[in-house]
């Protein structure tokens, strides 16, 4: 059977379109607009030549070398020089473009040594009211190497909010050292010695037991055997502040 | 002009075109840079970082770093990361404040509330899922993950339609009033590629955060993993993020 001449020639027209969408899709227009990956690629390429801001402390060290070391044995060893000297990629590049700031306010200080009850246990953090006010950090610490002006011959000189606690509770009149043994080395290097605290009822029972012998033994006694259990007494009494919060 | 004339020109002049686009096509590629610049294998990443909540001391230097190293916006409720304080009363309610918003740290300390039983910061941003809900709203295809497993926008794709920054169960995207398109935390893309650290690691004071490469077998956040109860925020949501909280507090939302 011979197909009808209007047949073929329909057949070529619709080849010929077929041909002119396939070339327009394969081959003319451009594969972004099909898909979103030419644009992504081209994302990442601008998201990596963005421009770098903060150098690191690696390029810090190549000229300031003996500000790192001095830094390097003190407290303040994980701080990167950026934090305080603020974005120095400029400065890193051309010294004398950009000399990097050196705060010495004591607000400046104080964003992060301030007392802040949120801040974690242990983090040095002053009363700004009562320690020194109005006086710069710097007159007394040495930033790179933040070491106390003398050692502290007080329990009070770091653990001031204890002190001022204890000072109005009714166990004022003890000592420290009644509930605490303290290495000496705790006073240079407090992290690597801490300090003790009671690991028994005892330590509490020699004032609260029913049958304390110490003369100067508190008024507020207890049957060690039946009350509380097997809880240490800190547990649930604040030592600091036995009254419990006001 | 008849018919067959125009046929004859027609079956002439596409080829032709054709074969110009391709060479003008050709000549782009050319003076455009390679898709991955040399000396850099995205697929041997897969990037996440790490946030110890017990050092985290709310000194906002994080913040601040970020926002110069990638220009985000100076006015306080544009952020890539922000720090919260989390309180938790003695009556179980918790209360949670960005405190990043503040332009500076109030000069008196606030009275304590004795109400409170605990408190701590929490330092929050994108979470760079690896199942990303954003990823998937996205109608136009301008947020993506990359090999390495951070989530980019693409500024010049993106409509600013919002529909990611509603999409986000963690808060982490805004919309940048100076380019009306999406942003967000982006790990400092151009700063790790380089070797470098984000700038809010950089900075922190306190290694509250650690930042690494979790394919790594040496790397510091892989030994983080390993040493810390972690946990990551609203796992429930099965978008497997990849900051990971060590000691996070049961009542961070």
């Amino acid at each position: 059977m011979r197909l009808p001449e209007q047949v073929t020639r329909l057949g070529f027209v619709i080849a010929a379109i077929a041909a002119v969408v396939l070339l327009l899709r394969l081959v003319v227009l451009p594969s972004s607009m099909f898909s979103a990956k030419p644009h992504q690629e081209a994302a990442v390429v601008r998201e990596m030549a963005k421009p770098v801001r903060h150098a690191g402390v690696a390029v810090c060290r190549e000229c300031h070398e003996e500000e790192y070391q001095e830094k390097y044995g003190g407290a303040h060893r994980n701080i990167n020089c950026e934090n305080c000297h603020g974005p120095s990629a400029a400065h890193a590049a051309d010294e004398n473009a950009a000399k990097p700031p050196r705060p010495r306010e004591r607000e400046f200080c104080l964003r992060c040594h301030a007392y802040d009850a949120s801040r974690p246990n242990g983090f040095p953090q002053v009363d700004p009211q009562q320690h020194r006010p109005g006086k710069r950090c710097l007159s007394c610490h040495e930033a790179h190497d933040p070491v106390p002006p003398k050692t502290p011959e007080t329990c009070g000189g770091c653990h001031g909010r204890i002190e001022r606690t204890k000072a109005l509770s009714a166990h004022a009149l003890v000592e420290c050292s009644a509930c605490h043994a303290v290495d000496e080395r705790h006073m240079t290097e407090p992290r690597l010695a801490l300090p003790t605290k009671p690991t028994s009822r005892e330590v509490c029972g020699r004032c609260h037991a029913t049958d304390a012998t110490d003369p100067e033994a508190s008024k507020a006694r207890v049957d060690l055997a039946s009350h509380g259990r097997t809880y240490v007494c800190w547990e649930c009494h604040y030592a600091h502040l036995p009254e419990g919060r006001k | 002009m008849n018919k067959r004339d125009f046929l004859k020109d027609a079956i002439l002049f596409f080829p032709a075109a054709a074969t110009l686009q391709a060479l003008a096509k050709d000549a782009q590629g050319a003076a455009e840079p390679a898709e991955t610049p040399a000396g850099y294998d995205a697929t041997k990443h897969w990037y996440g970082m790490g946030i110890d909540v017990d050092k985290c001391i709310g000194c906002n230097r994080c913040v601040e770093a970020c926002k110069v190293e990638n220009d985000v916006p100076e006015e306080p409720f544009f952020f890539r990361t922000w720090i919260e304080r989390y309180q938790i009363h003695a009556n179980g309610e918790t209360t949670v404040e960005c405190i990043s918003t503040r332009a500076a740290p109030p000069e008196q300390a606030e009275p304590e509330d004795p109400t409170v039983v605990r408190t701590f910061f929490v330092p929050k941003l994108c979470n760079q899922c690896a199942h990303p809900p954003c990823v998937q709203v996205c109608p136009v295809g301008a947020t993506f993950q990359t090999q390495d497993g951070v989530v980019l926008v693409d500024a010049e794709r993106c409509i600013g339609c919002r529909y990611c920054i509603q999409a986000c169960p963690y808060g982490a995207r805004y919309l940048n009033p100076k380019t009306r398109t999406a942003d967000k935390c982006t790990f400092c893309y151009h700063r790790i590629t380089e070797g470098l650290l984000p700038a809010c690691v950089e900075v922190c004071p306190t290694e509250a955060r650690i930042f690494g490469d979790l394919k790594g077998r040496a790397d510091r956040l892989v030994r983080f993993h390993r040493v810390n109860p972690i946990s990551v925020l609203k796992p429930d949501l099965n978008t497997e993020p990849k900051v990971l909280y060590a000691k996070l507090d049961g009542e961070v939302r």
